[in-house]
């Protein structure tokens, strides 16, 4: 195993490889939320007044500083790309700390957010939501599976990026090998992608 | 692109060369040709416990009413018996088992681009197989849904659900990740001369299929993920109490199930398309065509998964379209039948067992593939919607189209895989007797299903017994025919006599390289100059 280990280490560097496969995972990721979408889609089409009605619960503000905060934060993720391609490592680990920074803070906000409608009794197989309407229950469940299922992807790129950032320090991922940090900001950027779709269709269009 | 290696390994892939030694060396291997035979192993042990479920149904159907067991235990049966053989042994069959061994090698390459991935996605399997069969065993007693795990059913059932409907998504994740890596392989590490058009057929069939793991296992994922938000949080999505649509979890499964017959079929014609011509010892007839029809099955099939959907209520505009579409996905699946018939004409035919085989997979596929269009007709369909015919057709295509293929393949690459050579005798007679039990039991339904004997009943009225009968016995047939194939397999690959490099006089890389294939496959990676199959 040791000579096949050397030739594998001599083998295995193709870069674009590791994009081109980044990019494929991220066609599965979108496709996975897309089966969302399209059910989201279908019940928006069935009830659409009472998804305007359930749609003014949420709150705006909450769901536009966390549309803010990610935008920054796949800034400083891209930003974090460019320094350590510079051979700026230091900078390029403040940014990435940066970027879990705010990641952290969306998820605080969700946190406060969704506690927000625990408080008022909104949740699936909740006592009040079995007196709404169809297109109601609809609309929240699909609220918190979405957002439930985006916050598990950001939970994901945290931990990744935590891992991208200690390989940096310890030397592994440097200007001459940075694709391991570009696939995490490719992925982080998908996760932030999602939002942006996630944010109109449940904040923003009434 | 690569840097040279500096020294070559001269020793084989099956001898030990690691840190670890004995069955460490081997769960712990990044070789793709290990992974192979490891999957290989385990998809046969599945296979296995698959036909002895798919047995007591069919003792079970022997008689009229209880004979060996209670209906709820046979609800459990079809069930356990459709997600072992659907989702363990049939999908990643082919793909995950010849395409790992065989894909880097017939491309010209020392392993696929990701190895570890590959392991990483062994693994999956084995432990999404783990829960699927642990669902089985735990206290709520075995899901009773049928392999779709339909809604609102699904949703309700005191079965233990969530556990199989988990290891269904881990098994689709396992498979997105080789399909995923098989894209990249095929993109980023062909020999140098190995344009597109230079790839032999199977790895163009394997590149079809992966493009079909990736694009739509995800959507089964998410289904599957509902069903469990379902369960776990009385969402509604699928619930007509709460407002949901069950018909929309008919559509988001079909997305998903019906392109992944072609994940099963679609390698099954790769195999078949690198045999007849190595038997035939003739240039395929049309390789353009046949490389091309992989592309257009994978791509039509995406939109035909509303045939499964005729008696479940869609517009008559949509059931117009996806009858029509469903007869378009035929037009490609029947130019290769042609091209591979062209193949052997004027060939000099040399009647070995994979060659047999895959005679056989031509004419069960052939009967599958027509009574296909008898459920893709919108009038028929209504009449055999739901019954035994829709079974006879299945298994005609998965287990008579892909099964065959696998077999077929097994004989095939059984040479290259273990440096030793069956007993051709043995091969060839179990081939037939499999053939013959094969037809005993699938070709009744087919007639009973026409007169109204429903799929999936546990009961049935009289005159439905002699055909049940003679299905039986083609069931015990067949499965004497698979003991006789898998005695002969193991023996031989211990105890069989030394295999040559190669014994078929094949063309491809695979068969230029010793048996069995040296660690890294290649000395020197090969320089391609020309198309495959020149026979000289």
């Amino acid at each position: 195993m040791e000579h096949q280990a050397k030739a594998h280490l001599l083998e295995h560097r193709d870069d674009e490889a590791s994009k081109l496969g980044m990019w494929l995972f991220i066609f599965t990721e979108i496709l996975l939320f897309g089966g969302l979408f399209l059910v989201y889609a279908v019940y928006r089409a069935m009830y659409h007044t009472q998804f305007h009605e359930a749609s003014l619960e949420l709150n705006v503000i909450f769901g536009a500083v966390n549309t803010i905060v990610l935008l920054v934060s796949s800034m400083a993720v891209a930003m974090a790309l460019t320094a350590l391609q510079e051979n700026k490592v230091k900078l390029s680990r403040q940014l990435i700390w940066l970027t879990i920074l705010c990641a952290f803070i969306f998820l605080v906000n969700k946190y406060f957010e969704w506690g927000g409608k625990f408080e008022h009794d909104i949740y699936p197989g909740s006592e009040l939501l079995k007196k709404l309407e169809h297109g109601h229950i609809l609309y929240f469940g699909l609220y918190f599976a979405m957002t439930g299922l985006h916050a598990l992807h950001v939970t994901v790129g945290m931990i990744i990026l935590i891992v991208v950032e200690r390989r940096i320090k310890a030397g592994k991922v440097h200007a001459g090998k940075f694709v391991f940090l570009e696939n995490a900001a490719l992925y982080w950027h998908l996760v932030d992608l999602i939002w942006i779709f996630l944010f109109p269709l449940l904040y923003l269009i009434t | 692109m690569r840097a040279e290696v500096q020294e070559f390994y001269r020793g084989t892939y099956l001898e030990n060369t690691g840190r670890y030694r004995g069955i460490w060396a081997w769960l712990t291997s990044t070789d793709h040709k290990r992974i192979g035979l490891m999957y290989l192993y385990a998809i046969a042990a599945f296979f296995i416990v698959g036909v002895i479920i798919g047995l007591l149904m069919r003792i079970e159907l022997i008689s009229p009413g209880k004979t060996i067991v209670e209906p709820q235990t046979y609800n459990g049966f079809f069930t356990v018996h459709g997600i072992i053989m659907i989702f363990m042994v049939v999908i990643p069959g082919l793909s995950a088992t010849f395409g790992n061994f065989c894909l880097p090698i017939m491309i010209g390459a020392r392993d696929v681009a990701f190895p570890r991935l590959n392991l990483f996605s062994f693994y999956l399997f084995l432990f999404g197989s783990f829960l699927a069969i642990l669902s089985q065993f735990l206290r709520h007693g075995p899901p009773d849904t049928g392999w779709s795990f339909y809604a609102p059913y699904s949703t309700t059932t005191g079965t233990n659900v969530i556990m199989a409907t988990t290891a269904a998504f881990i098994l689709g994740f396992s498979s997105i990740l080789t399909g995923l890596n098989f894209i990249v392989t095929v993109h980023r590490m062909r020999a140098p001369g190995m344009t597109f058009f230079r790839m032999p057929l199977f790895p163009w069939a394997l590149y079809a299929t992966a493009w079909i793991q990736l694009l739509a296992t995800p959507v089964v994922g998410i289904t599957l993920l509902m069903i469990i938000a379902e369960r776990l949080f009385n969402i509604g999505f699928f619930n007509p109490e709460l407002g949901g649509d069950p018909v929309l979890y008919q559509h988001l499964f079909w997305i998903y199930s019906h392109p992944a017959v072609y994940i099963m079929i679609l390698p099954a014609m790769g195999v078949i398309t690198e045999i007849i011509p190595t038997f035939c010892q003739r240039k395929v007839y049309g390789y353009k065509a046949i490389a091309l029809s992989s592309v257009a099955i994978a791509a039509v099939g995406y939109l035909v998964w509303g045939h499964h959907m005729y008696t479940s209520g869609m517009s008559g505009k949509s059931l117009w379209l996806f009858s029509f579409l469903t007869f378009v996905v035929a037009v490609p699946s029947a130019i290769k039948v042609f091209n591979w018939l062209a193949t052997m004409y004027k060939g000099s035919i040399d009647m070995k067992p994979p060659f047999l085989f895959a005679l056989f997979f031509i004419f069960l596929f052939t009967i599958g593939g027509l009574t296909g269009l008898v459920l893709g007709a919108l009038a028929t369909n209504i009449q055999v919607h739901d019954t035994s015919f829709v079974v006879a057709h299945f298994h005609y295509i998965i287990f008579g189209g892909m099964g065959f293929a696998a077999f077929a393949a097994v004989h095939y690459w059984f040479p290259k895989m273990y440096g030793r050579m069956y007993n051709i005798k043995q091969a060839t007679i179990a081939s037939i007797i499999m053939f013959i039990g094969f037809n005993l039991l699938y070709f009744p339904q087919f007639i009973i299903g026409i007169e109204g004997m429903p799929r999936r009943y546990y009961d049935y009225f009289p005159e439905f017994q002699p055909a049940q009968i003679i299905s039986t016995i083609g069931g015990f047939v067949l499965t004497a025919g698979l003991i006789l194939m898998f005695y002969n397999l193991i023996r031989s690959a211990r105890k069989g006599e030394k295999a040559p490099a190669n014994p078929w006089n094949g063309t491809t890389l695979e068969w230029q390289i010793p048996s069995p294939p040296p660690l890294e496959n290649f000395e020197e990676i090969p320089h391609i100059e020309e198309k495959p199959y020149s026979f000289k």
